[in-house]
């Protein structure tokens, strides 16, 4: 004991310091700062964080068991719910996934129209993550300006399927429903509503000095981690590594598509902000070159193994009569087999996993989810920075709840 | 049951006819269904093919993409750990498959290969019982540590609830363990 107190009266006459330990901070499971339910432990050394540990799980809601449980177009619904912000892109991968099982492929009009979906799906999912980025350094007004942004592009969504955001629009073989008259003049308008909002909203937060400082330099992982790591998407492209799989294999007609893939230098938040701007635009490009291609004809696959019949027919002729009860009740079956389907989502590569018994259930139904990857990625990424730095970063790697806890 | 669905694989595809050249005996077998190549490895050399993978100049699968499992229920052996990889530079991906019995779950951890198997890894110890030998911090991912049993193995009901925990709980809900439906 007395050895003890004349160590510390030593040590005090040494430096005037005060004993220290690593102060631990709990950040969420709910906190304002974070736009999803994680919880991030830190440990601090002053306001700098010394490790970093990120907890997952709060919304995980066994995906994988109850698509196993269902029938394979049963399914969609809890697909729309991977990544709530860009439903329309988690229902065309898995759309391409069971179609890649079936060995068949959507009529051309289909194709176009999902690429549609998922374009303006990724303009919704890119507003959101920076607005809620803007939101959480403290920039209200910016917020709402992207939120109106995302409202009319959810609306071309809505004149697709009738929903916002819970969409189950696309089909096995086709989507729901062909789009009306109408469709491409309110298209353009919101497409014109996006561009004038996001443009406001840019201008607000790039000449921002806060906002600037926040985000640039912070959050920074060299490319060969972040690539060790899984991470794909907007992070990865802000890091130099221009990996878009909607160019590097090309699914739909995407082939067909006009666009650039922009991507940063250094990797910072800024980048990755930036990259996001860009894709904004682009995703509105090959919306408007979806709306002059389209092409006309059926959406869906006249293939009575996976798609229903026409209604007038059910009604009408026995045969049809028979598929549509099979189908519904029963499910396409496909052969046994199984297939790993990836398509570029609003965060990264969203892959789908299907093994196939040869029953209408899948016996497995697995997301690779791009949030989940990239979460991981967070911990190096605000390790030895400062607190402050930790929102900007947990905002760029944008992780959606829904998506990575399945 | 799900059987292997083994096309006739003529000419058989460039890289998985390396892998068989390189790894003899270790390559168990091999299949291109709808052009997704995948090779079920020997679960002793699993670390070394991984490596092979992503070091050769041919290969390049710097990315691991996904970790999982399958449980094929009353099928010996029982579980799949099955790896999918792509790699940026050759913009090609491949599948990695690892069979494991039941009594005996355990594989090698890729996570010296890749770090990004961390995670991964865990997902599916926490989902599927798989022990990774080699991980830095096994531990539960999504659920917590007083969960019991591993839900998405086929034996484990949908249905089946487990008792509360924490604060909120009520009184002896944890003696519960099996419970109602």
């Amino acid at each position: 004991m007395a050895e003890q107190e004349q160590s510390t009266a030593e040590e005090s006459t040494d430096r005037l310091e005060i004993p220290f330990e690593p102060l631990e901070m709990k950040l969420g499971p709910s906190h304002p700062a974070t736009h999803g339910t994680v919880r991030l432990n830190l440990r601090l050394d002053g306001e700098t964080v010394v490790t970093a540990e990120v907890e997952v799980g709060f919304l995980h809601r066994g995906f994988e068991k109850e698509c196993e449980s269902g029938l394979y177009y049963q399914a969609f619904p809890y697909t729309d719910r991977l990544n709530y912000v860009s439903p329309m892109i988690n229902n065309v991968g898995y759309a391409l996934a069971c179609e890649k099982l079936f060995d068949v492929e959507a009529p051309e009009r289909c194709q176009y129209l999902r690429v549609l979906a998922s374009e303006a799906s990724r303009i919704a999912d890119h507003l959101t993550c920076m607005g809620a980025c803007a939101l959480e350094l403290g920039a209200f007004t910016a917020f709402l300006y992207a939120v109106e942004a995302r409202e009319s592009a959810w609306d071309i969504l809505d004149a697709m399927c009738g929903a916002r955001v819970t969409c189950n629009y696309v089909r096995i073989g086709g989507v729901a429903s062909d789009v009306g008259p109408e469709f491409a003049a309110l298209v353009r308008e919101k497409l014109a509503e996006v561009a004038r909002l996001h443009k406001d909203f840019e201008d607000l937060l790039l000449a921002n000095p806060i906002f600037r400082d926040r985000m640039e330099g912070t959050g920074i992982l060299p490319k060969d981690e972040l690539v060790a790591l899984g991470v794909t998407g907007p992070l990865l492209r802000a890091a130099g590594v221009p990996l878009d799989l909607r160019r590097v294999d090309p699914y739909l007609v995407y082939d067909r598509m006009d666009f650039d893939v922009p991507i940063g230098e250094s990797g910072d938040n800024m980048d990755r902000f930036l990259v996001r701007c860009e894709e904004v635009r682009q995703s509105a490009r090959m919306v408007e070159q979806c709306l002059v291609d389209l092409p006309e004809g059926p959406v869906d696959l006249d293939d009575p193994r996976v798609r229903l019949p026409a209604k007038g027919q059910v009604f009408s002729r026995m045969e049809q009569l028979i598929s549509q009860f099979k189908l519904v009740t029963e499910g396409p079956r496909p052969p046994v087999g199984e297939v790993y389907q990836a398509v570029e989502g609003g965060n990264g590569e969203l892959g789908f996993y299907l093994v196939s018994d040869g029953t209408g259930k899948p016996y497995k139904c697995r997301a690779r989810s791009p949030s989940f990857s990239n979460t991981q990625a967070m911990p190096p990424m605000v390790e030895g920075g400062m607190l402050a730095d930790v929102i900007p970063t947990f905002d760029m790697v944008n992780m959606i709840g829904g998506e990575c806890d399945r | 049951m799900v059987e292997e669905s083994a096309q006739p694989s003529a000419p058989e595809d460039p890289l998985l006819q390396r892998l068989r050249d390189k790894f003899g005996e270790a390559v168990v077998s091999t299949h291109s269904y709808r052009g997704d190549r995948t090779a079920i490895i020997d679960r002793g050399s699993l670390v070394a093919t991984c490596e092979w993978l992503r070091d050769d100049p041919q290969n390049q699968f710097d990315m691991l993409m996904d970790v999982t499992a399958v449980d094929y229920l009353g099928r010996r052996p029982r579980f799949e750990v099955v790896y999918h990889l792509y790699s940026i530079e050759k913009n090609h991906r491949a599948r990695i498959k690892v069979a494991l019995e039941e009594d005996d779950v355990k594989v090698a951890s890729v996570v010296s290969v890749w770090s990004g198997a961390n995670w991964l890894e865990r997902e599916a110890w926490d989902l599927y019982g798989i022990q990774f030998d080699g991980h830095p911090e096994l531990k539960r991912i999504y659920l917590y540590e007083e969960f019991e049993g591993h839900p998405l193995r086929k034996d484990y009901p949908k249905e089946k609830r487990q008792p509360l925990i924490g604060p909120g709980a009520p009184e002896g809900a944890a003696d519960g363990g099996e419970s109602s439906s």
